[in-house]
């Protein structure tokens, strides 16, 4: 009835391997306590001890040793966490899941065939589009077509994609897309006033394309507090994307790729807006940790690696004195409050703004379901992270819902805009360069 | 014995398809629990609502398994370890408050809320839930009714016993009853007083009457650093003859504060032997004397520094590095046995003194976090459990030290129970008669061999500790 070999003496072969394994005393240094629990939004919405973080360790562990095989069954608990690292957050014995994940997905690519149709998928996104900014625009430039020229209503109006739910999943999360994109040129901004130092701006992949409009928000904000902003031309996706789905190696690729265009403009740090690719950044030291040729440099691009809330508010910057009137209520990305710490930055910016009411919700730093490319592959659970954050959001009684990560806005404009909701989802730095710019424009 | 794919059949028309577990992977993450044993379960089984767990627990009898009710498995006795390949019955889904009373001060909730959770929701009304087990952020209410769960703040306020009115509960032939109410004295027998503290063993409890209290007016947060362990009991001593009752009052020794201060930042220094925290609530004013005649003491005990907090956030911080510290541990091994023995205030030096030997003797290093207020410590064995002759070694020392605490006149459990953990210890401290009379409840209850099997009372298994083959040497711990 039982198997003893469960908990006993390994019996199988040891899958992981490599050396993108799990590291052995990341996995031991687990001492399942359990106080990671009640942070785990799938754990949270389940009650499922397989779906904690607990249980996903507890599942490594037993693969690793070999008491349990690698099987599509025990990688289901693993594909359907977020990677949100709320666990990590939470736990008291500093357990690096985020990275345990991130090998435990490297080992399962490795050893494991995935659909083909996944794989393909996969290949594309991965391999062929999001290293390649040229790619991605040209790509989104057709969509963008696609939207202005009506099609798109024909397509969503006589269900064309229903047959295929993940381009039908990735349908109904594209925005109207901006008339012009955020292209990285080499493009060097002159800072207003006194010039206090220079610093370079990630553009990222999508962000430049989906929310143009935040990059040159981006760009006016630091201009105003005096920096000069450089946007290196040969920069790329943050490789982020890659390292959540375990492909180490296209992330490793991509993390040289602009650690070499970024440290070639000595800038005095290297600015992020988007939360999920601040973290990654942040993290190039220890993903090129073996890396003879990259590991210094990689060591040295991650200490100027600063998100821009976090940036902002170190300076201090300049408090705007233009009023906005609005009621907001600010949602933590996972990225920036669980992976890189940080909570009150870009709460304090808000508040900064004269005329802005910041009222909290319940459970700010809960995943919203967005996770990467989780939205489209883990549709239920995301939706049903996504609604309660909405819900949770609306009971505030506020008419912007802030945030500060590409994933997270592009999520709840989707769900905002499908249940016509009275909400709008901005970026923090985009409520602060309003706030600038009404100041300028303001009379006297 | 029903065949287990006909019982999970039969419980799967009960609770749904998702919610019966049987695959090797689901067992394996329902084999542990926050303590050192682990045994696989026959199947696991989550119930949405009460009525629900009324079915599944007749459906589990009928077909003759046993039963072994679980919270969020952050026990240390092994509590919620499933012997026997009993089934495992989750209330983690039973998670609802279901009303809030503000005007009669207390709330009705399912058994698988998280402990905060109920303060959480309760506080805007001024409100709070007083026992605060180290785990709240995750342990149920469930979970501390099985095990009469205490907290830092039960110094002052008294144990989970102490905060529950009534409950309603399931018994194991399958009807549902109410055991105490929503009144402060029902009348009758305490019913409800037997369940508590019962290692979920005699029923499973499927709603709670907590009573609320309201927030303090003040509250001041006191930490103070000593270079020796001594001074700090010394100046433990000397607070309570002084006839104040802090509201807690905790302390961390060297070890525990150097796993500490990586992991949290508490700010502690690195001269630092013992950390004393102590606490002190009530009226504003009262809290000012009572705050600055702890300072007072401390110092004149030999303290190094004495930090006072009184907002929120800064009292998060000194506490942070108490509620942090047994997480904190598991940095430094991969294992750990969290004891949790009892002894007379005025004998904590000595005991300290006593498992430092014991630490030597069976050469791995024990942490010492307790409720310095009361007694209550939680020496913690760190250890690594790949290495069998660790992992015995580990369950060797954790015995002798139970043994000590009843040599100098305490108890062997102060709040995780007794579980799989102590229950060989258990004829250290009672007498024959006294389990004979204990036993007796089970079987009043109809639960014996069906609810949560060969827990709490002794097996008969040799104590690892006193197996004639481990004798201590006289010096070593007496
Ligand atoms: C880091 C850490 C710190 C801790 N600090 C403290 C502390 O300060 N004070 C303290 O007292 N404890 C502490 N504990 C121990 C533990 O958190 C408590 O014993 C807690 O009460 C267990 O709750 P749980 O929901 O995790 O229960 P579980 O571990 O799941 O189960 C514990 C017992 O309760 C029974 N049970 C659970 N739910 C029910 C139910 N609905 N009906 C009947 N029986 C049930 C189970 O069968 C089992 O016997 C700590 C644990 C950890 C890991
Ligand atoms: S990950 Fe951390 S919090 Fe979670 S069970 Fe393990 S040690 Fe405890
Ligand atoms: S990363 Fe998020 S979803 Fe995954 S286990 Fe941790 S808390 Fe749960």
């Amino acid at each position: 009835m039982t198997q003893p070999s469960l908990l006993q003496r390994p019996t199988l072969d040891k899958p992981f391997a490599g050396p993108d394994a799990p590291e052995e005393k990341d996995l031991y240094t687990c001492v399942h306590c359990g106080l990671c629990l009640t942070s785990c939004p799938t754990y949270l919405e389940t009650g499922l001890e397989t779906e904690s973080p607990r249980g996903r360790i507890a599942l490594m562990r037993a693969v690793y040793e070999g008491r349990l095989p690698l099987s599509p069954q025990v990688v289901r608990h693993w594909d359907l966490c977020l990677a949100c690292r709320a666990c990590e957050a939470a736990c008291p014995s500093a357990v690096p899941y985020g990275r345990l994940i991130e090998r435990t997905r490297a080992q399962v690519r490795r050893r494991l065939q995935r659909p083909l149709r996944l794989r393909l998928a996969e290949a594309v996104v991965f391999d062929h589009l999001l290293p390649f900014p040229s790619r991605l625009r040209t790509g989104m430039g057709l969509l963008r077509l696609y939207q202005r020229m009506g099609v798109q209503g024909v397509v969503r109006a006589v269900r064309l994609l229903r047959p295929f739910p993940t381009l039908a999943s990735m349908d109904s999360l594209m925005p109207r897309l901006p008339d012009h994109f955020f292209t990285a040129r080499g493009q060097v901004y002159t800072p207003r006033g006194t010039p206090r130092g220079r610093v370079a701006l990630l553009s990222g992949c999508v962000m430049p394309l989906v929310h143009a409009p935040t990059m040159r928000a981006c760009v006016r904000v630091l201009t105003h507090n005096g920096f000069e902003v450089v946007v290196p031309r040969e920069q790329v996706c943050c490789g982020a994307l890659h390292i959540h789905a375990g492909r180490l190696d296209g992330g490793r690729a991509l993390a040289r790729q602009n650690i070499n265009a970024f440290l070639g403009c000595q800038p005095d740090a290297i600015i992020v807006a988007s939360a999920g690719c601040g973290s990654a950044m942040k993290e190039y030291a220890h993903l090129l940790k073996d890396d003879p040729a990259y590991a210094d440099k990689a060591h040295a691009f991650s200490q100027m690696v600063r998100d821009i809330h976090e940036f902002l508010v170190a300076l201090p910057f300049t408090p705007p004195q233009a009023p906005l009137n609005i009621t907001v209520t600010y949602q933590d990305p996972c990225h920036l409050a669980h992976a890189q710490r940080i909570t009150q930055a870009p709460r304090r910016i808000l508040q900064s703004i004269p005329g802005v009411r910041l009222v909290e919700m319940h459970n700010p730093s809960r995943c919203c379901g967005a996770a990467g490319s989780y939205q489209i592959l883990q549709r239920e659970m995301a939706e049903r992270l996504g609604q309660a954050k909405l819900e949770d959001a609306l009971s505030t009684g506020a008419q912007v819902l802030a945030t500060a990560n590409p994933g997270c806005a592009l999520q709840l404009e989707a769900g905002a805009r499908k249940r016509g909701l009275p909400l709008r989802v901005a970026y923090v730095i985009d409520l602060l360069d309003e706030a600038y710019r009404r100041e300028a424009s303001a009379p006297g | 014995m029903q065949a287990p794919s006909a019982l999970a059949h039969a419980l799967r028309r009960i609770v749904g398809e998702k919610y019966v577990l049987t695959t090797p992977e689901a067992l394996l993450v329902y084999a542990y629990d926050g303590s050192v044993d682990r045994s696989l379960p026959g199947l696991v089984v989550l119930p949405g609502s009460a009525e629900e767990t009324v079915q599944v627990v007749r459906t589990v009898r009928e077909a003759g398994w046993p039963l072994v009710p679980r919270g969020a498995g952050t026990g240390l006795s092994g509590g919620a370890v499933p012997l026997q390949g009993a089934v495992v019955l989750s209330l983690a889904r039973l998670n609802r408050i279901l009303e809030i009373d503000p005007d009669n001060m207390r709330a009705v909730v399912e058994p698988g809320v998280a402990n905060l959770d109920i303060s959480k929701a309760v506080q805007p009304y001024g409100l709070y839930y007083a026992p605060d087990p180290s785990s709240q952020k995750a342990c149920t209410i469930g979970g501390n009714i099985a095990e009469n769960a205490g907290g830092p703040h039960c110094l002052a306020y008294g144990v989970t016993t102490n905060h529950v009115l009534g409950l309603e509960v399931v018994l194991a032939n399958g009807s549902r009853v109410w055991l105490g109410g929503k009144l402060q004295e029902e009348g009758g027998y305490d019913l409800r007083g037997i369940v508590i503290g019962s290692e979920g063993m005699l029923a499973v409890v499927t709603k709670i009457v907590v009573r609320l209290l309201p927030l303090p007016e003040a509250v001041k947060t006191l930490l103070a650093v000593f270079r020796e362990i001594d001074q700090a009991s010394s100046a433990v001593s000397a607070i309570i003859a002084s006839g104040m009752v802090p509201s807690a009052l905790e302390m961390l020794d060297r070890l525990t504060i150097e796993a500490v201060e990586p992991a949290v930042h508490a700010g502690y220094p690195k001269e630092a032997g013992a950390v004393l925290l102590v606490e002190v609530d009530g009226l504003r004013e009262a809290v000012e004397v009572q705050g600055a005649q702890v300072e007072a003491i401390c110092r004149e005990m030999g303290a190094v520094e004495v930090r006072s907090a009184e907002n929120p956030q800064e009292r998060e911080r000194l506490w942070a590095g108490r509620k942090g510290a047994l997480g904190a541990l598991g940095r430094l091994a991969p294992n750990y046995l969290l004891l949790d023995g009892v002894v007379p205030r005025t004998r904590i030096v000595e005991a300290l003194r006593r498992i430092r030997a014991i630490s030597e003797y069976y050469r791995l290093p024990i942490a010492n976090v307790f409720h310095a207020g009361d007694g209550n410590l939680h020496p913690c064995i760190l250890f690594d459990e790949r290495d069998a002759d660790q992992l015995r070694r580990a369950k060797e020392a954790g015995g002798a030290i139970l043994k000590m605490c009843v040599e100098l006149g305490g108890a062997l459990s102060g709040e995780h129970g007794v579980g799989l953990e102590k229950q060989e210890y258990m004829p250290l401290y009672f007498t024959p008669e006294d389990l004979q009379a204990m036993a007796k409840l089970p079987q009043a209850f109809g639960s014996a061999d069906f609810l949560n099997p060969g827990k709490v009372f002794p097996q008969g298994k040799v104590p690892t500790a006193f197996r004639p083959t481990t004798r201590l040497p006289a010096d070593a711990i007496i």
